[in-house]
């Protein structure tokens, strides 16, 4: 088979798999080819928008599993390849040098068996940092139910590892993923998290110490095949977070790629705005010192599709506000909708040469779009700031969204299933009550 | 006050020659209308005064931004020169007489006009030189890798440092098209050269086959069902497709002319950049 045609084949095969982020580590080159750095770059986007770092294939897609989400279950037919490990590795230089990518994302289906395909796999990456001397970014795919030692010698020559949870809970697991147990998923997370753990501790005592995947560890699930609410997807994200100090969580809205009867059909949509929502949710967790708890609960398990996280929190806070930005703590300028940390960062830079009124904080770049219903300059709001209904919802909300709310509100077509949209007089009432 | 302002500062276009037409404002109690290069200039109403660039002075004003203004405004200066912004000298002037008035806190000053006009430019550098480190594209040319860039800010000195770091062991040439310089990269050392132009012949069949294998990669790798071509253009903007292989660049790109690699000078400033430790700038007929 040509090269070309197998690249295909298994870049079509990862293409699934969200996670292409080459952040996490700064290594300086070691003289031969390739470095990392920490903020990880992008090195070009596909047609759907998303972001190519790494060179994202599969070593094999010829599968045992039937995993019924997966386009490499062993029932679908579709063409299978692998590649050998050298011409892995060759591929990998080739676009390296030429600037095409950051590195490699290793992940293969299981063929033969877990500890098979995982010495394949260890057989690129050796062929890599050993004969190539390859310094660039590697992010593999630890393989469930392989060996310990095999994650091990794994994770020593790979800069991010990553097991997929796959679905948020075990009923979905055990009914779409039958091959798949959680403890075979979480076992390897344990160990991997163990690893790094144990690392940093040697590096303080040893500085040469060997790195166990210093860029840290992620996972990925699917979200929309399974009935799962956000309430529990943030929970769980939460625990991972905490419980295995994970660097990411990816969810991956669930494309339909195969008629099954446990699915939903295949002309679903995938679920785009609420994946969005709880990436935007993650990032609340992860840098805005938010919980799960505090987001939602059982009353209302699921994001608004038309604020996003931090607004829907805020309006249902609104005692909280307005605070005044002249004096406000960090944390609390990171809970104003429109004040991210790059923001409320700068806001603390300018406050230590004088007090910020509203031009200033144009000037150093605070976008007051939304901040402005939530924050006093000096004590007073901003002037002239009209509060109506048409404003703030479009202020709030963003064009595209308040537009969608505006048609499904002007027939009144209200559904059963869909839990009730913040309406118009919510927002109103939650602002102009307070201010 | 200044004892005069109707002025026009002429200097060589280098950092050093800024520098020391900020010793000469300083040191004349004057504040040029602008400060503009040599061969920018073309006419004007005021009087221009010719300022010969002396590296004695030159290093005076560093030291001197360095020790009273701090670190952190010393990168703001030396970014800022960088930057594509128009009367880019001028400002950083005006932030230098802010400077030596208050000192490091002028850096921080994010609300007054002339800081937060510097500091968005030296982001928009910033941000421009990441994007570049990832959307730049390598040909391999006998075995030395070529590129070429339209930026808009001066971004090769800091590509530079990322690209000799990455590519330690390889010879590298990067042409920066808008302004017509280039950096070489040849066993550790890494030099910035003016030059006219650059031109590359065309790829060989090799990598013709390593362009349609990224191509393929490129194309595969898209989810049909999530297509998103306004995303596309957010994150990676239009301007840069040009010099892409993926969106095409090596079909529409005019450089590569002719069949031997060929670098044109830039007369007599390309004689005065070279010193014995820069790398030879390659001659037709090496094996680069």
């Amino acid at each position: 088979m040509e090269l070309t045609d197998k690249l295909s084949i298994l870049s079509a095969a990862a293409k699934y798999d969200t996670a292409c982020t080459s952040s996490g580590i700064d290594r300086k080159g070691n003289g031969g080819l390739g470095n990392a750095a920490a903020c990880g770059i992008c090195h070009s986007f596909s047609a759907d928008g998303r972001c190519v770092s790494l060179l994202k294939v599969l070593q094999s897609n010829a599968c045992i599993y039937d995993c019924q989400y997966c386009v490499n279950r062993v029932s679908n037919d579709t063409r299978r390849a692998a590649f050998t490990p050298r011409e892995l590795a060759e591929l990998t230089i080739g676009f390296y040098r030429r600037n095409y990518i950051e590195g490699l994302f290793l992940s293969s289906a299981v063929a033969g068996s877990p500890d098979a395909t995982c010495e394949r796999m260890l057989k690129t990456l050796e062929l890599l940092r050993g004969e190539y001397r390859f310094g660039g970014y590697i992010h593999a795919k630890a393989i469930p139910g392989a060996d310990s030692a095999l994650i091990e010698r794994m994770g020593l020559l790979c800069d991010r590892m990553s097991v997929n949870i796959e679905l948020p809970s075990r009923q979905s697991l055990q009914l779409l993923a039958p091959d798949k147990s959680k403890e075979a998923i979480l076992r390897p997370m344990g160990q991997i998290g163990r690893r790094i753990t144990e690392n940093t501790a040697d590096l303080v005592r040893y500085r040469h110490a060997p790195r166990f995947a210093p860029a840290g560890q992620s996972t990925q699930m699917i979200v929309g095949a399974t009935p799962e609410s956000d309430f529990q997807i943030m929970r769980l994200a939460e625990g991972l977070y905490r419980k295995y100090a994970l660097k990411r969580v990816f969810y991956s809205a669930y494309m339909p790629v195969a008629e099954n009867a446990l699915l939903p059909s295949l002309d679903t949509k995938p679920p785009l705005l609420r994946e969005h929502r709880l990436y935007q949710a993650d990032w609340l967790l992860r840098f805005y010192g938010f919980s799960a708890g505090e987001l939602l609960d059982e009353g209302s398990p699921n994001l608004n599709l038309y604020v996003d996280p931090k607004c829907s929190w805020a309006l249902a806070h609104m005692d909280h506000f307005p605070i005044e930005i002249n004096t406000a703590p960090y944390e609390e300028l990171l809970r104003v909708p429109g004040i991210g940390v790059r923001s409320a960062r700068r806001i603390l830079e300018a406050r230590r040469t004088g007090r910020i009124p509203v031009e200033g904080a144009k000037k150093i770049g605070v976008v007051l779009k939304r901040a402005q219903y939530f924050l006093t300059f000096s004590g007073r709001m901003v002037e002239g700031l009209r509060i109506s209904p048409e404003s703030v919802l479009r202020a709030l909300m963003g064009e595209k969204q308040a537009g969608r709310f505006e048609e499904q509100t002007a027939g009144q077509q209200l559904s059963l299933f869909d839990p009730p949209p913040v309406t118009r007089e919510d927002i109103f009432q939650c602002l102009t009550g307070q201010i | 006050m200044p004892d005069r302002t109707d002025l026009v500062y002429l200097y060589d276009g280098s950092f050093a020659g800024f520098l020391c037409c900020v010793f000469d404002s300083f040191y004349r109690h004057e504040l040029p209308q602008t400060i503009e290069s040599f061969s920018a200039y073309q006419c004007s109403l005021y009087p221009a005064r010719r300022i010969e660039t002396d590296p004695a002075h030159s290093e005076r004003v560093w030291r001197a931004i360095e020790t009273k203004l701090g670190a952190l405004a010393a990168d703001l200066v030396q970014f800022g020169f960088l930057t594509c912004l128009e009367q880019k000298e001028r400002l950083l002037l005006d932030f230098l007489k802010l400077g030596f008035r208050v000192g490091p806190q002028a850096a921080h000053m994010l609300q007054n006009a002339t800081v937060s006009a510097l500091d968005h430019a030296v982001r928009a550098l910033r941000n421009e030189a990441h994007l570049l480190s990832g959307f730049l594209r390598f040909t391999e040319v006998n075995g030395m890798l070529a590129a070429v860039i339209g930026p808009k800010n001066s971004v090769l000195p800091i590509l530079r440092e990322h690209f000799s770091d990455r590519f330690a062991c390889e010879t590298f040439m990067i042409f920066d098209r808008t302004h017509q310089l280039a950096l070489f990269h040849q066993g550790g050392y890494a030099r910035i050269v003016p030059v006219e132009s650059v031109r590359i012949p065309r790829p060989g069949k090799d990598e013709k086959e390593w362009e349609a294998l990224w191509k393929r990669f490129h194309d595969t790798i898209a989810i049909e069902g999530r297509l998103n071509p306004r995303c596309q253009m957010t994150h990676c903007p239009k301007r840069y497709w040009g010099y892409m292989t993926e969106f095409g660049a090596a079909e529409a790109a005019p450089f590569f002319a002719g069949t031997e690699p060929e670098l044109i000078p830039a007369g007599a400033a390309a004689a005065a950049y070279r010193s014995p430790r820069s790398i030879r700038p390659p001659q037709s007929g090496d094996r680069m």
